[in-house]
């Protein structure tokens, strides 16, 4: 008896839970805005096109610090532009050898936008080939700032990074580098 | 005992899960989107108007699209730029003329940016300019009537992008080239492009009365790319400023060649000082070939008259009339703000938004702050133009827009978002992401001393998820916001069509009172319109078959034509007696190789027709008039060439 009392309460309980989210559900027939957190091109479902700079260095098992940091930085969006993006994207290996605890530093929350400003120096606005890069003497970067091309041994090298592998993307390319890029301090 | 105490509990669980329930709701009224209930901010209930106007680009359609704020729906397509089968325009007899150029009839045009006519800095809604990018061209719709009245071709100009702007008074609609081309167009190496090739920017003058464009003279500036224009008002009225890229003066791989220089220029241009030199006779007139195309609304007609030359201006024979702003990396966005003290140049490759003052920059050529000089022309020191920079607010910062109470609006295209910053204090108020991959904005009043506020819309270049998919092809995005608060908020994603560069916006008021409803028969000055049915006929001349029709509820007259031979060239001049709003009469016959034409109560619109085969071929009226529109039909019989069927026309009797 107690028992079915119990349920009963429960039931009667439920029953006005979910009418309330039923009521709540009626209300919000007036369309919400959504929260900016993960919305964007980033998040659109898309297994057709060539795959974006983003997306190819979060498939790369060398990049996770570099996705870790782009991710604490909120710069998901930005790199699924049309752009057209050229990413250097430096190896974990290269955020390894980082002075100690530095990437662990930058991916504090309070310092987003250094961090940020960090990885839009690894960022030119334009598309082109390793080859096509000993063309340039500079490139201005994201961050506002240049970065210095250099060719060596007929190598590019960009910042005192060696382009170690390319990628096309479907909205630019990556070139994957062996060291970080630090922008210059004024 | 024990259950009663069980029971209560389970009452108060209920009570407070109702309670909370309620409490809930009514939390959710406070914050977040229910609060300020977007549905009704953009809700216009059925039957009642919207409060703006908004026309917007339709870039490669070559039309304007016109559009009501804040409910995101279209009106009405206004073609422009390119044919129309929708009403005939750019393939009826009156209407071709309206897409002649020196290159001869062109049937297609990439429309940019709208500007609406002014009157002492206000948007006064009579006009509405749009640019056409390839061909260059100025067009001019009346908005009494929402019909395309003026196009004029702009010679010694390519890529006419840094237009269609129009100054306080709507002195003069200024159209600046994009690409600069060697004037006079010659054959010459493309490699001798430095140096050797030339930007024109042409100041067209507007009649006041008529609106009738003329261009006025045309500065020869250096050989680089002039993307975007605004002119000065209030204190700066008198001066236009041009967003310049490829000083560089590179003419391949311009990505990587354009953007070798720091800086490139805001051209800022005295054009008073110009106009005055001009009115003394300065300036020469150079031989020049381009069309003008003018609309009669009497006779609903157009024609277009081929002009042979055009009056240039060398800006070194000019002193002080023409500086150099220097400007970071490739500015794209040239914004004057409403008080005409601040111009905002937007570095596409810059991730800083610079505002150059226009005090300083008098001050500066007062002084002679100046830092060298380009093929004659001052290039003003950076640092003594320089009001103050806005660090950082985003990537890719293409345009701003005001709001008439010191704030500015920019669109950052890689960052896909819109920043709110302060005028004078350059500090980043909100930001809000767009969906995405912004171009242009607008605010309603945008470019004049008045915004109007209240809501911005952001034009999008890709649309991605935002709708039902529709395959690879999209109609491209916007975003209505709210911009009444502090905050930005957004209400409402609508589709546009074609590609959206740019569009005006004003409050629907002054437009919706002029709109006019018909055209009036009595006025009706078309050399081939029957007015009544009296005035029926068809007049052969030759090969030439004149057919002069009438369509009312329901049915043509003549609708039994005979004597239509093969080889025959057969005109339908069609005209609509209807004098009752929103009347209008379709014309279509069987294998024309032309479009319909959709005729509005009181005008004359004709149709060419030149039959192929022998038969008897069938006409209709296309569009649904009245309840007896399906009865609305005739027939033209087409007999071989030799045959000797005389010509004979009649309505409610058989031809004998």
């Amino acid at each position: 008896m107690n028992s079915i009392k119990h349920l009963f309460f429960l039931f009667a309980c439920a029953v006005l839970i979910s009418s309330c989210k039923n009521e709540t559900k009626e209300t919000s027939t007036i369309p919400t805005v959504t929260s900016t957190e993960k919305t964007g091109q980033a998040f659109i479902k898309d297994d057709e096109g060539k795959p974006t700079v983003l997306s190819i260095a979060m498939g790369s098992k060398d990049h996770t610090t570099l996705v870790a940091a782009v991710q604490a930085a909120s710069l998901e969006n930005a790199l699924v532009n049309a752009g057209p993006l050229m990413v250097f994207a430096p190896t974990n290996e290269a955020f390894a050898a980082l002075p100690e605890g530095t990437v662990e530093n930058l991916l504090k929350p309070e310092n987003k936008d250094a961090l940020a400003n960090i990885l839009k120096y690894h960022v030119t606005p334009g598309n082109y080939s390793k080859d096509f890069l000993k063309k340039f003497k500079k490139l201005g970067q994201a961050n506002n700032q240049y970065v210095k091309v250099e060719v060596v041994d007929g190598e590019p090298i960009i910042g005192g990074a060696k382009i170690i592998a390319s990628i096309k993307a479907g909205n630019g390319i990556v070139h994957v580098i062996d060291k970080v890029l630090l922008p210059p301090t004024e | 005992m024990k259950n009663r105490i069980k029971s209560v509990i389970a009452t108060l669980i209920v009570l407070v899960t109702f309670t909370s329930c309620n409490n809930s709701s009514k939390s959710n009224n406070k914050s977040g989107a229910l609060a300020s209930n977007v549905a009704e901010k953009v809700y216009v209930a059925p039957g009642e108007h919207d409060e703006f106007y908004a026309f917007i680009s339709g870039g490669y359609s070559g039309n304007l699209t016109v559009y009501g704020l804040p409910s995101g729906r279209m009106f009405k397509e206004i073609p422009v730029f390119s044919q129309f089968p929708t009403s005939g325009y750019g393939y009826s007899e009156e209407t071709k003329p309206m897409l002649n150029t020196s290159h001869g009839f062109i049937p297609w045009g990439d429309s940019h940016h709208p500007d609406i006519s002014q009157t002492n800095g206000e948007i006064d809604g009579r006009f509405i300019f749009i640019n056409e990018n390839n061909t260059p061209r100025i067009a001019k719709i009346d908005l009494k009537t929402f019909e395309t009245t003026e196009i004029i071709e702009v010679p010694n100009s390519a890529g006419n992008h840094s237009s269609s702007f129009v100054t306080e008074n709507t002195e003069y609609v200024v159209a600046g080239t994009r690409f600069s081309v060697p004037i006079p167009q010659r054959d010459m190496p493309i490699k001798d492009y430095k140096g050797n090739f030339k930007g024109a920017l042409s100041f067209i003058s507007v009649a006041p009365e008529t609106g009738n464009m003329d261009i006025k003279f045309q500065i020869l500036m250096p050989g680089f790319n002039y993307d975007l224009s605004h002119p000065g008002r209030g204190k700066s009225h008198g001066w236009f400023f041009f967003t310049t890229y490829n000083t560089e003066e590179a003419n391949t791989l311009l990505e990587v060649n354009a953007s070798q220089n720091d800086k490139d220029f805001i051209a800022a241009i005295n054009w008073k000082k110009i106009e005055e030199y001009v009115n003394n006779g300065g300036g020469k007139m150079m031989p020049a070939e381009y069309a003008h195309n003018v609309y009669d609304e009497h006779t609903h007609t157009a024609t277009s008259t081929m002009k042979k030359e055009v009056r240039v201006v060398n800006p070194a024979d000019v002193p002080g009339a023409v500086f150099f702003l220097p400007t970071p990396k490739s500015p794209h966005g040239c914004d004057v703000d409403p008080t005409g003290e601040y111009i905002v140049g937007n570095g596409k490759l810059s991730a800083n938004l610079t505002v150059h003052s226009f005090t300083k920059m008098l001050d500066a050529i007062e002084n002679k702050k100046f830092d060298g000089e380009a093929y004659g022309i001052p290039i003003l020191n950076f640092e003594d133009v320089l009001a103050g920079s806005v660090e950082q607010p985003g990537l890719g910062p293409l345009h701003t827009e005001f709001d008439g109470e010191g704030n500015a609006y920019t669109t950052f295209f890689i960052s896909s978002e819109v920043v709110k910053w302060k005028l004078g204090t350059w500090e980043v108020i909100d930001r809000k992401p767009t969906y995405y991959s912004v171009g242009h904005l607008t605010i309603p009043g945008g470019n004049s001393r008045k915004p109007q506020g209240k809501y911005m819309f952001a034009m999008n270049k890709i649309t991605k998820d935002r709708y039902l998919p529709t395959g690879p092809e999209m109609e491209h995005s916007a975003q209505l916001y709210d911009i009444s608060g502090d905050k930005m908020e957004l209400l409402l994603d609508f589709p546009t069509h074609g590609e959206p560069h740019y569009a005006a916006a004003m409050r629907a008021d002054l437009i919706k009172e002029r709109s006019q409803k018909i055209y009036n028969l009595e006025e009706n000055k078309h050399p081939f319109a029957a007015k009544s049915d009296d005035d029926v006929k068809v007049v052969r001349d030759g090969n030439t078959v004149h057919i002069y029709m009438t369509t009312i509820r329901s049915h043509f007259s003549p609708d039994n034509i005979e004597g239509i031979k093969l080889g025959d060239k057969v005109y339908f001049h069609v005209t609509n007696l209807e004098q009752d709003f929103d009347v209008p009469h379709g014309f279509a016959v069987l294998g024309q190789n032309t479009s319909e034409l959709l005729i509005m109560p009181g005008q004359t619109k004709t149709s060419v027709w030149e039959p192929t085969k022998v038969g008897v071929w069938p006409f209709y009226c296309t569009d649904f008039c009245s309840a007896l529109h399906q009865e609305m039909q005739g027939y033209i019989r087409v007999s071989p060439k030799n045959s000797n069927v005389p010509l004979k026309w009649s309505l409610g009797e058989n031809i004998e």
